[in-house]
């Protein structure tokens, strides 16, 4: 794939009040919008816990991560757990270099998510 | 430079075609010699710096142009190295202007230059002759150092802020 998220797929998680969204593909200036709309449509759930499971997303650049501190504060400000889960090490590398990582709950597996 | 540029890419400032440039660097960098980390790091660079010129130095218009120019350079000591050239015809700013933000400062945006210049060893922005346009260098020398390596194993980056450090 080259030219970005192909889909970003939402869902309710196997607990109650917890939503996952997966995206899909490179997470870059020409997608974020999408990926933002979904998380922000998520959001707007009010559900307990949301998982950004990005297993399928191979790689993310400043765009992406701007997109995921938004989600973060307005998680915050409205009590929603949010958790990333299950990114390859290219991705985890830019939140490092950002040096975000610390700022994220940041879990190695979906299953994990759950509980982090 | 002297040398004409090894490759130069002319594309327009539309977000859809970051995916071609990313893979073009990762691939050429690959076939100089860089390590997998490095090439992920050369493409995550020079995507944060087109991406910079599209948002700020555009805009966000998506009909000017930017030219991504690349040499090879490698080190004495047989090292792979590259200098990449990204120049734009877009509003010209203070070459001086263009730091990384704090980063304690948690908000969206502003992470582009940042990222740029953690990756890459060395970033000079400059104004192009003639009074439009600016012009980012990038070079990269070597491969990823262990340390570095250890923490951050990554591909791709941001000019979010040339003109402005806002995304």
């Amino acid at each position: 794939m080259t030219s970005g998220a192909e889909t970003v797929d939402i869902r309710e998680g196997d607990a109650p009040g917890v939503y996952v969204v997966a995206p899909r593909g490179d997470i870059d200036m020409s997608c974020s919008p999408q990926f933002r709309d979904a998380i922000k449509g998520v959001q707007d759930k009010r559900p307990e816990r949301i998982v950004v499971d990005l297993a399928g997303v191979r790689y993310m650049d400043s765009s992406g991560l701007a997109t995921l501190v938004e989600a973060m504060k307005n998680a915050k400000a409205s009590s929603t757990r949010l958790v990333l889960c299950a990114m390859n090490e290219k991705v985890l590398a830019i939140f490092e270099i950002a040096r975000l990582h610390q700022y994220f709950v940041i879990s190695p597996s979906l299953a994990e998510a759950y509980e982090a | 430079m002297g040398e004409p540029a090894h490759i130069t890419l002319t594309l327009r400032s539309d977000p859809k075609y970051l995916a071609g440039a990313r893979e073009m660097m990762s691939s050429v960098a690959r076939r100089l010699g860089f390590d997998e980390i490095s090439c992920s790091q050369i493409a995550l660079a020079v995507d944060e710096a087109l991406c910079n010129v599209i948002r700020h130095g555009y805009d966000r218009r998506q009909d000017a142009p930017i030219w991504l120019r690349l040499w090879p350079q490698p080190t004495d000591d047989g090292q792979p190295g590259l200098r990449v050239e990204v120049e734009d015809e877009a509003k010209q700013v203070d070459p001086s202007s263009m730091k990384g933000r704090n980063l304690d400062d948690i908000r969206p945006g502003g992470l582009g230059v940042h990222i740029i210049r953690e990756v890459m060893d060395d970033v000079v922005y400059e104004q192009r002759e003639g009074g439009v346009g600016m012009r980012l260098v990038l070079i990269k020398q070597g491969n990823v150092k262990p340390a570095m390596a250890a923490e951050s194993s990554c591909d791709a980056p941001d000019r979010d802020t040339p003109h402005k450090e806002d995304a």
